[in-house]
């Protein structure tokens, strides 16, 4: 019997973590096998479905980090309190955490694009002696968009954290300008036993990847993470779809040999 | 076994059937065309083998019975969600070869590309296909190019001969029983099919995305309209969109649907924030074609056109697919000399 992929089952809403006015973390009810890096479709009838990476993995739960954008987002903002969210999926490959394991490893994350690596950064924050030296570059438009607070203040414990903003009053105690700008403090082993990770809008990745291998990093010791619009999640409605590559079921993570191809 | 029965025989072959099965033909629907004043030939239930169009390319293919233009998905009720029920009756479906070619291409995308489609699985596990000859090849057809101009994974093939009756050849077993016992003459059937078209196609051996930097896209810029035709009419287009449907506007009942969508058509790529790829019609062209003979292969195997010539047949703007793809020899030449 085939299983009918597009039923999605109810899951609770335990907590709700605001990050700005415009981006809550909505911690909801599931049991299963996910990678972070990987997605879920999330809906609300009438509204429609919106595809939304796991920012974090717990036992009996996984974290959505939304920011309200457009129809289905409202409206999960509007009523949320008290209430569940339809799910399916996960869906798409996620990050593989052998990749990154005994090495140096540098993130770099914009804006939202943190929150798909998320539990990459946690599981090595938890996990130091799994990993060499690790950078995180964190950046946001302003202050006021700044994406798990706490957490970034808890990570740079063990690894160097460089949060950014690209534009800011003069009060605030995280870097001003663009991630590439801080890419040169990065503190630099043996090059060909780093890896990195970039997420995040489509130029910042491009210049963030440029940056990188401008320092020395090897192509196939990076990844990135694409976003396309997508109806299914399942590599059958081909919104995703960039030459060969269905993005939901090949990616959204890509290594950047392949990567580097999937422009269109 | 093939058989030659006259248009009674088959009559009531098809009435035992329907008891079982709807059965699905290209068939007229008056004023229906593309032109104010001409019919339109398409996929529709018929009753007997007049209504059968044997002469006229279908304008819309076969696909609509298997992807629906708008397909319920499940409806929502007040927190409960209730899967849509699928057809009470199987159906045995008239093709030609170049459709029946295109079936393949449908299966490999809804059962092979990523889990298998529980909605198509369920049409396409009740369905029998019976195969149209082709005696002539229509208007803009390049199948032969294809290689789809000849088929024998059908259960039954079909042939209308000039008297009106016709020559059929079996492979379901309890079919051919059927046909044995109305006492028709017997004989070896091979159905119809073309071994030339007048229009040729070629797609060149060295083709690869790198052509996608050629000038020639450009032309299509201004020429095509994206009204998505192409996409509609042709077998092997799959993409469609969600869309939930309320009943009323404050009411709490109502369903998720798929419907047909076009990567030639605005807001295929949209994402929220204004983000939108392949913005020029001459982009999408490039998309579609590549798709259809570059990176469809590259997935698969083979090609995804199957040389219907239908989205020439369609095209308001007399764009010509088979006229773009050969004219990417030429385009790759030109992409190599600018390298
Ligand atoms: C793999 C993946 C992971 C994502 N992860 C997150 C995340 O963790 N947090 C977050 O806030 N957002 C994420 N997004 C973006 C999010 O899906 C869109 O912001 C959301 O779909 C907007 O829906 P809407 O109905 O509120 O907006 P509208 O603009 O009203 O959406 C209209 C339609 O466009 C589609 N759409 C719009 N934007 C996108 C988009 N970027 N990607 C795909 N489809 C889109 C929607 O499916 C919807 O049908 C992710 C997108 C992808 C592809
Ligand atoms: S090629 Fe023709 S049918 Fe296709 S979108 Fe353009 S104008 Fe419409
Ligand atoms: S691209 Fe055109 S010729 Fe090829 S299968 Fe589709 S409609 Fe037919
Ligand atoms: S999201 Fe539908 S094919 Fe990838």
């Amino acid at each position: 019997m085939i299983k009918n992929d597009y039923m999605p089952f109810s899951s609770k809403i335990l907590e709700v973590i605001q990050h700005t006015d415009i981006e809550y973390t909505f911690r909801m009810e599931y049991q299963g096998d996910v990678k972070p890096g990987q997605f879920f479709e999330v809906s609300i009838p009438k509204y429609g479905e919106a595809p939304i990476s796991v920012s974090g993995v717990g036992k009996n739960h996984i974290d959505l980090t939304i920011r309200r954008v457009g129809k289905v987002t409202n409206e999960i903002f509007e009523r949320y309190v008290g209430n569940s969210l339809l799910l399916r999926g996960p869906y798409g490959n996620g990050f593989n955490l052998s990749d990154y394991m005994g090495k140096d490893l540098i993130i770099m994350a914009g804006g939202t694009g943190l929150s798909p690596v998320r539990g990459v950064i946690d599981y090595f924050f938890h996990h130091p002696e799994q990993r060499g030296h690790m950078t995180l570059i964190s950046g946001f438009k302003t202050p006021n968009d700044i994406l798990f607070r706490n957490d970034l203040k808890q990570w740079s414990a063990n690894m160097d954290v460089i949060l950014t903003v690209d534009c800011a009053e003069d009060d605030t105690a995280c870097h001003v300008g663009l991630v590439t700008q801080y890419i040169p403090q990065i503190k630099m082993g043996n090059v060909t036993n780093t890896v990195a990770i970039v997420v995040g809008p489509p130029a910042m990745m491009h210049f963030s990847v440029q940056g990188l291998l401008g320092i020395g990093l090897l192509e196939e010791n990076i990844w990135i993470s694409q976003e396309r619009k997508m109806c299914c999640g399942l590599g059958k409605c081909g919104h995703c779809k960039v030459g060969d590559t269905y993005i939901c079921l090949d990616g959204p993570v890509f290594n950047y040999t392949k990567g580097k191809f999937l422009v269109d | 076994m093939g058989f030659h029965v006259n248009n009674t025989v088959l009559n009531t072959i098809f009435k035992t059937w329907q008891t079982e099965y709807n059965i699905y033909a290209p068939r007229k629907y008056p004023g229906g065309g593309r032109f104010s004043d001409t019919d339109c030939i398409r996929y529709g239930k018929i009753n007997t083998a007049e209504e059968i169009i044997f002469d006229k390319k279908s304008e819309y293919s076969f696909k609509e019975f298997l992807t629906p233009v708008s397909q319920t998905l499940f409806f929502f009720t007040e927190g409960e969600t209730k899967e849509a029920d699928t057809l009470q009756k199987k159906a045995i479906i008239f093709l030609r070869s170049c459709d029946l070619h295109a079936l393949k291409r449908l299966d490999d995308m809804y059962l092979h590309n990523g889990p298998a489609d529980y909605y198509y699985h369920r049409l396409r596990k009740s369905i029998k296909i019976v195969l149209m000859g082709c005696d002539h090849s229509f208007e803009n057809c390049f199948c032969v190019s294809m290689g789809t101009n000849q088929s024998s994974n059908y259960d039954m093939s079909i042939d209308r001969q000039a008297d009106g009756t016709y020559l059929i050849d079996c492979k379901d077993a309890d079919w051919e029983e059927q046909f044995a016992t109305t006492g028709c003459a017997q004989q070896k059937v091979t159905p119809a099919y073309v071994t030339k078209n007048s229009i040729t196609v070629t797609v060149p051996e060295n083709l690869t995305a790198e052509v996608a930097n050629s000038s020639m896209w450009d032309d299509y810029d201004s020429r095509c309209i994206n009204c998505g035709r192409c996409n509609f009419v042709c077998p092997t287009c799959t993409c469609f969109t969600m869309q939930d449907l309320f009943y009323s506007e404050n009411g709490k009942a109502g369903e998720r649907r798929r419907v047909w969508a076009s990567c030639m058509v605005d807001g295929f790529t949209d994402v929220a924030g204004g983000g939108c790829y392949r913005q020029k019609n001459g982009q999408r062209m490039r998309f579609k074609v590549l798709h259809k003979v570059l990176d469809y292969k590259q997935r698969n195997g083979y090609h995804m056109c199957v040389g219907c010539g239908r989205c020439d047949d369609i095209c308001p703007e007399y764009i010509s697919f088979s006229n773009c793809v050969n004219r990417l020899q030429d385009a790759v030449m030109e992409v190599k000399q600018n390298d």
